[in-house]
């Protein structure tokens, strides 16, 4: 089994409790009223969902949202039918380059709300359920700092980094002075790239919706590869 | 919230059944997928589980276990299962198991009968599965098969054709196949436009003839090179090469393609495919005696049989083996008779008919057979001749085994020696004025094949009822009638109908109800599209090439046919090695699973085909 110990692990439970409190936002108070799982729950007994974010650009306080991908799934499934897509409409102006990336131009944006008017959609899709993404940094950060800018209020909850995962993993395989011998090479821990390492097929990148899917599908395999069923969430979650 | 699901979308609209949808379709069906990771080596459906689903395969490969734990199939990409359970209501299951890391879609059981209910094509190809089944069932038979018995010669061609003109000097062939480090080189003849393959030259003949005979090395090859060719088409299986060559005794052969020669094969190529058996087989046929030493001979064509058999030759491969040797009793037989009443008072040529003519003999098989006379036969003073040599040739068969006809079908029958003419104004006659209950007994004139003789007055006879019954809708009409007489043992359920055999016993008659009412619908498409094949699985290719039967439905019919006659010859050798007189009955209780189940499926698979004939075929339609 890996070992995560050198995170710090908070009480999730207690803590979305006490943001519960805090709270000035009705959205946020149901979202943090509906808590989560108990640290020692088994996976199995978990209800995820995949989230993705595509952005403007790399910096959360320059930049912003403009799509939200999620679909909700569990050890066994990923349903599809209760994937959900938002475009957003962004703070700072869509620039060139991140249209070529995304594939999203100015006529998809037209008329797109902006992240507050869905918040209540979305955090309703999120609340009660353990949020998967691939790069924390991305969906945590934007997620918080977005918000901070139309609420003057952020968001934290409990996240599974299939990034963070696959990097341990990775560690762990390419640990030890034998394998420093031998120059293993650390292996790319891109989406992508980790995806090939499970058999999983390529699909075709910066679409909000297909990211979350190949996370979803991604965090099943590493589970079935590397895990119990019946681990306890709190080794996962960050 | 209609959501697009663009990669799954995209992926599903690639594969058959669903290629065939509308996109708000996919798109639907896209959005009611679950997907789910399976690691190598796991069970996808454990017994006891009791969701109910159509598996798409998004990555990955997948085994398909009866519950007997045989593996029954393989899946990779884009391959769907699961599908019979849904149609049988979960009658029927299989076990899935991961062999490689596999990534599914899981398509739920409301979508597929959603979409079983309303397009067709859908439904086609969920069901269409059980042919999937036949086919490979059929392939996976033919994998094992003993190379020696199953390749066809153009697989032993490994260079180009080397041909010389016709002009060139004995010297400059002579160097030729030395610097080509080959035996024999064929030889054309530039003046003539297209196919001017006219000759071949051997080692044998440059040293007996040249070297021997004291002729100029300068002089033209055209004095000395064999002009008789014997040539083999490229589709022959190499065991008939060998035949081929000890027959004639000559060491090469040229291979032909459309009549074009592609290659050369000699027999130092074949030697390592030699085949003992069948080939000794036929090479001692043509040394017997008298019609007893073929007597003494025959009982061991059972054996032959047997280890053909049992080196897993397909029955193609059999079929032409044992139709050969049939044939080569016959040929030995007529020069018997020959050399007992004497040289022919007019050129004749004597005919096999049906299951030889179309190179699908088996063991337990009648004799067909007629003759064509030279239109100046003269009863008075030929008919003795004809008369004395029919009954010899025969009487000889039924020694060796192959019984009379029972329809009396035979060249001893003086309604089955007709002239030239005469044959021609019977088919005229049978196509003309075509009439059901004429033709009921006739269909096997429909397969020809000169044994004997003037062959090319076979040819000649064949392309006659070819041009003629090609456009001949009430005719086609009538055979196709006929075709559907004889149906698969299949009941209303779609179980086996026993009848009962000789013994009393509840069996099936492969024959009646299998291969041949097959062959006589594989009959009435190859002469509505003149086709010149005889054997029907060679009719079949060129059915399909017509492209006049829905898709896929000719490479069915193909499996179908092999399958039955697989089963169908296993059980005839199984009857040998138990020393029962062979058949082509079989018993259900000694029928394997395997052998069950896709036999099944093989007679749905006629009983569709009997069906479109009869929307094909229709008198009215004109």
């Amino acid at each position: 089994m890996h070992n995560f110990t050198s995170k710090y692990i908070l009480n999730w439970n207690a803590f979305l409790q006490l943001k519960a409190l805090q709270t000035k936002n009705k959205h946020l108070f149901k979202f943090y009223q509906k808590g989560t799982y108990h640290e020692d729950t088994k996976l199995s007994d978990i209800k995820f969902v995949a989230l993705d974010f595509e952005t403007t650009g790399l910096d959360p306080v320059k930049n912003s949202i403009i799509s939200i991908g999620l679909v909700p799934f569990d050890l066994q499934r990923i349903y599809c039918r209760d994937a959900k897509k938002w475009y957003i409409n962004p703070e700072d102006n869509l620039k060139e380059n991140s249209i070529i990336i995304h594939g999203i131009t100015h006529s998809d944006l037209q008329g797109a709300p902006d992240l507050f008017s869905i918040l209540g959609s979305l955090l309703e899709e999120l609340a009660g359920k353990v949020v998967v993404v691939h790069y924390r940094r991305i969906e945590r950060d934007f997620f918080d700092l977005n918000l901070r800018a139309q609420v003057e209020e952020g968001i934290i909850f409990p996240v599974i980094d299939t990034m963070q995962i696959e990097a341990n993993i990775q560690k762990d395989q390419t640990h030890g002075f034998l394998n420093w011998l031998k120059g293993y090479p650390i292996s790319s821990i891109r989406l992508a790239n980790s995806r090939l390492r499970y058999n999983l097929p390529a699909y075709s990148p910066h679409d909000a919706l297909t990211d979350a899917i190949a996370t979803a599908e991604l965090l099943q395999a590493q589970i079935k590869h590397h895990f119990s069923s019946d681990a306890a969430i709190k080794e996962l979650w960050l | 919230m209609d959501i697009e699901l663009l990669e799954i979308q995209d992926f599903i609209s690639q594969y058959n059944p669903f290629n065939q949808l509308p996109e708000e379709e996919l798109c639907h069906i896209a959005q009611n997928i679950e997907i789910s990771y399976y690691r190598m080596g796991t069970m996808i459906n454990p017994l006891g589980d009791t969701r109910r689903e159509l598996y798409l395969i998004r990555s990955g490969v997948v085994e398909i276990y009866r519950r007997k734990g045989e593996l029954y199939n393989r899946l990779d990409q884009g391959k769907l299962f699961g599908q019979v359970g849904l149609l049988t209501n979960n009658k029927v299951r299989f076990l899935a198991k991961s062999v490689k890391d596999t990534l599914l879609y899981c398509i739920p059981e409301v979508i597929f009968h959603d979409l079983y209910d309303r397009y067709e094509s859908f439904a086609d190809f969920v069901e269409v599965e059980d042919s999937m089944r036949l086919k490979q069932a059929v392939e996976s038979k033919s994998d094992d098969a003993n190379a020696l018995m199953s390749s066809q010669v153009k697989t032993l061609l490994t260079r180009d054709v080397l041909m010389l003109p016709i002009t060139s000097s004995m010297q400059r062939v002579a160097k030729f196949m030395s610097d080509e480090n080959v035996s024999a080189v064929l030889i054309n003849d530039p003046s003539v436009e297209g196919n001017n393959f006219v000759g071949i030259i051997t080692e044998h003949d440059l040293c007996g003839k040249v070297i021997g005979g004291g002729l100029n090395i300068n002089d033209p090859v055209k004095e000395i090179m064999s002009t008789k060719l014997i040539s083999l088409d490229h589709n022959s299986y190499i065991y008939e090469a060998m035949l081929l060559m000890l027959r004639y005794n000559v060491h090469h052969l040229p291979i032909l393609k459309n009549k074009y020669p592609i290659g050369l094969i000699e027999v130092a190529d074949i030697i390592r495919y030699e085949s003992q058996n069948s080939l000794l087989f036929v090479s001692s046929i043509f040394q017997q005696q008298s019609p007893e030493d073929l007597e003494q001979l025959s009982h061991e064509l059972k054996n032959c049989f047997l280890r053909m058999v049992n080196e897993d030759a397909n029955s193609h491969m059999v079929g032409h083996a044992m139709s050969e040797i049939g044939r080569s009793f016959k040929q030995r037989l007529i020069e018997l008779a020959e050399e007992k009443y004497g040289p022919p008072p007019i050129p004749y040529c004597f005919l096999a008919l049906g299951s030889m003519a179309r190179n699908e003999q088996l063991i337990v098989t009648d004799q067909d057979n007629a003759i064509i006379l030279d239109n100046s036969y003269d009863e008075k003073k030929h008919g003795k001749y004809f008369e004395k040599l029919a009954k010899f040739v025969c009487d000889g068969l039924a020694i060796c085994g192959y019984n009379y006809c029972t329809g009396d079908i035979m060249a001893t029958n003086p309604e089955h020696r007709k002239t030239q003419v005469q044959w021609e104004e019977c088919f005229a006659n049978w196509i003309d004025k075509p009439n059901p209950q004429a033709l009921l007994n006739c269909s096997i004139f429909f397969d020809i094949e000169g044994v004997y003789g003037r062959i090319k007055w076979a040819e000649q006879l064949n392309m006659f009822i070819l041009r003629r019954a090609r456009k001949n809708n009430r005719f086609l009409a009538c055979l196709a009638r006929n075709a559907r007489n004889r149906t698969p043992p299949l009941g209303f359920f779609k179980d086996f109908v026993m009848e009962k055999d000789g013994r009393q016993n509840n069996s099936i008659n492969l024959k009646r109800r299998g291969t041949a009412p097959l062959a006589d619908l594989i009959r009435v498409h190859a002469l509505a599209i003149g086709s010149e094949s005889q054997n029907s699985f060679n009719r079949l290719d060129d059915i399909i090439e017509a492209k006049i039967l829905p898709k896929s439905k000719g490479e069915d019919l193909k499996h179908a046919m092999e399958l039955i006659s697989l089963v169908r010859l296993r059980h005839q050798a199984l009857d040998i090695e138990s020393d029962i007189e062979p058949d082509n009955n079989i018993e259900p209780e000694n029928m394997s699973d395997f052998e069950r189940r896709h036999l099944k499926d093989a007679f749905l698979v006629l009983s569709n085909a009997q069906n479109f004939l009869k929307y094909r075929y229709s008198a009215t339609k004109l």
